[in-house]
């Protein structure tokens, strides 16, 4: 039998979706349709089906005792961070070599964060958890932010400049749900964390376990790119993206 | 953070997301259509839930959840795409999408299933492509409304009308077809 026009409207009717008004007229409609009263002992059947065989999957006690105690795991506060001057002298050595912009080393207070950003960044290299919406257009990217985050972060599209823009999800650092871009540069993946914070700085830099980090901020918001893209190439995508409105 | 914040925040999480733990559950379920791989969707999920908690601002904690729930699902393998297909005789529309009927990768559970004719729905239900089945799931089982279900799979509520209605017609029709 053709489908009919209507079969959406009855369909909402069948699942309580109209008001009065609505439904009298698809309730009428349906008096004087035969297609859409085959359609709607369709949906009448298929839902007896559902409500008398298919079974309503209950959590594990197992699993739930987990999750609980996974929950707990979690709560007491990040051991402070190493001692940070040992990485500061062994990131000096990179500084050296950094001529295009002016680097600072990211300062001692901020060694906290250097941690946290290398750890999300190492996280989302899992496989499955680099982006949660897919675009390399940043049109697409931009608007997918509005509604999870309480702040709209800048988003920039470098792919004339050979860092196509990959994606973009949420993370959590500093407290807070950040907003978190994924550039790509050959094989390599850089992680763009931002999220709202005061002042403008120049990009400042440090390495971590084999991991690049530069942060700098602008325009209210404060940037932590990480990567393991070779320091200088890092240093770029940084100016690039600065550069690029 | 400090201890004590964090610790607040976890009642927050334990009394707004837990008691919808059986609901990601079935939805994981349903998903990945065995139980070992539902238990990791889950447990990533709340983690992943757990993590963002903080920021979330919005007033329904289970589409929230069941949103997190299913894009861990689909992240975390092919594995519902290709979903088998119980061929309906006449619906082009259906075995021009799902051209296969044997799964071979289907888990031993399954299989038992197939050979149970008393569980056809359930076996019906699970063959449908993954879209059409976490609408059905998502609308019949744990009988949310149009627009939570649009939310949780990011969809236009136009697209989950069709789908159920694609959903309902297929499973309505592999049944009739079945008792011939």
């Amino acid at each position: 039998m053709e489908e009919c026009d209507h079969l959406l409207l009855i369909q909402a009717e069948f699942d309580g979706e109209l008001d009065a008004a609505e439904a009298a007229r698809a309730v009428n409609h349906r008096a004087s349709c035969a297609a859409c009263r085959a359609a709607y002992a369709e949906f009448e059947a298929a839902r007896k089906l559902i409500h008398a065989d298919a079974p309503y999957h209950r959590a594990p006690e197992s699993l739930r005792r987990a999750i609980i105690k996974g929950l707990s795991a979690k709560a007491p506060e990040r051991p402070r961070g190493p001692a940070w001057w040992r990485e500061g002298l062994s990131f000096g050595l990179g500084v050296a070599l950094a001529a295009s912009i002016a680097v600072l080393v990211i300062a001692p207070g901020q060694q906290n964060m250097i941690d946290e950003v290398v750890a999300g960044h190492v996280r989302a290299l899992q496989p499955g958890h680099l982006e949660d919406v897919v675009s390399t257009d940043q049109h697409t990217v931009k608007p997918w932010f509005d509604g999870r985050l309480d702040f709209a972060p800048p988003v920039k599209d470098l792919a004339a400049k050979n860092f196509p823009l990959l994606g973009g999800r949420l993370d959590y650092l500093d407290g807070r749900p950040v907003a978190a871009l994924a550039y790509g540069r050959d094989k390599h993946i850089i992680d763009l964390f931002i999220w709202p914070g005061s002042g403008g700085s120049a990009p400042s830099t440090a390495t971590r376990n084999g991991y690049n980090v530069v942060h700098w901020s602008a325009g209210g918001m404060t940037f932590w790119a990480v990567s393991d893209l070779e320091a200088g190439q890092l240093r770029d995508f940084v100016q690039l993206w600065q550069a690029e409105n | 953070m400090s201890e004590l914040h964090a610790t607040s925040v976890n009642r927050g999480f334990e009394a707004v997301i837990l008691p919808h733990l059986d609901a990601a559950y079935n939805l994981a379920r349903w998903l990945t259509r065995n139980s070992a791989d539902a238990d990791d969707v889950v447990q990533e999920a709340m983690l992943r839930a757990a993590t963002y908690f903080s920021g979330f601002r919005g007033t329904n904690p289970r589409a929230w959840l069941l949103q997190i729930v299913r894009n861990v699902a689909y992240a975390s393998k092919n594995l519902m795409r290709g979903a088998a297909l119980v061929p309906l005789p006449g619906d082009g529309e259906g075995t021009a999408q799902m051209p296969e009927l044997a799964d071979p990768g289907d888990d031993p559970e399954t299989a038992l299933m197939r050979r149970d004719d008393a569980r056809r729905v359930t076996r019906l239900l699970a063959s449908l492509p993954a879209e059409l089945r976490e609408t059905m799931v998502l609308r019949e089982i744990e009988e949310l409304s149009y627009k939570e279900i649009a939310q949780i799979t990011e969809a236009p509520i136009g697209t989950v009308m069709s789908r159920l209605s694609r959903g309902r017609k297929l499973l309505a029709g592999a049944v009739a077809a079945e008792q011939g």
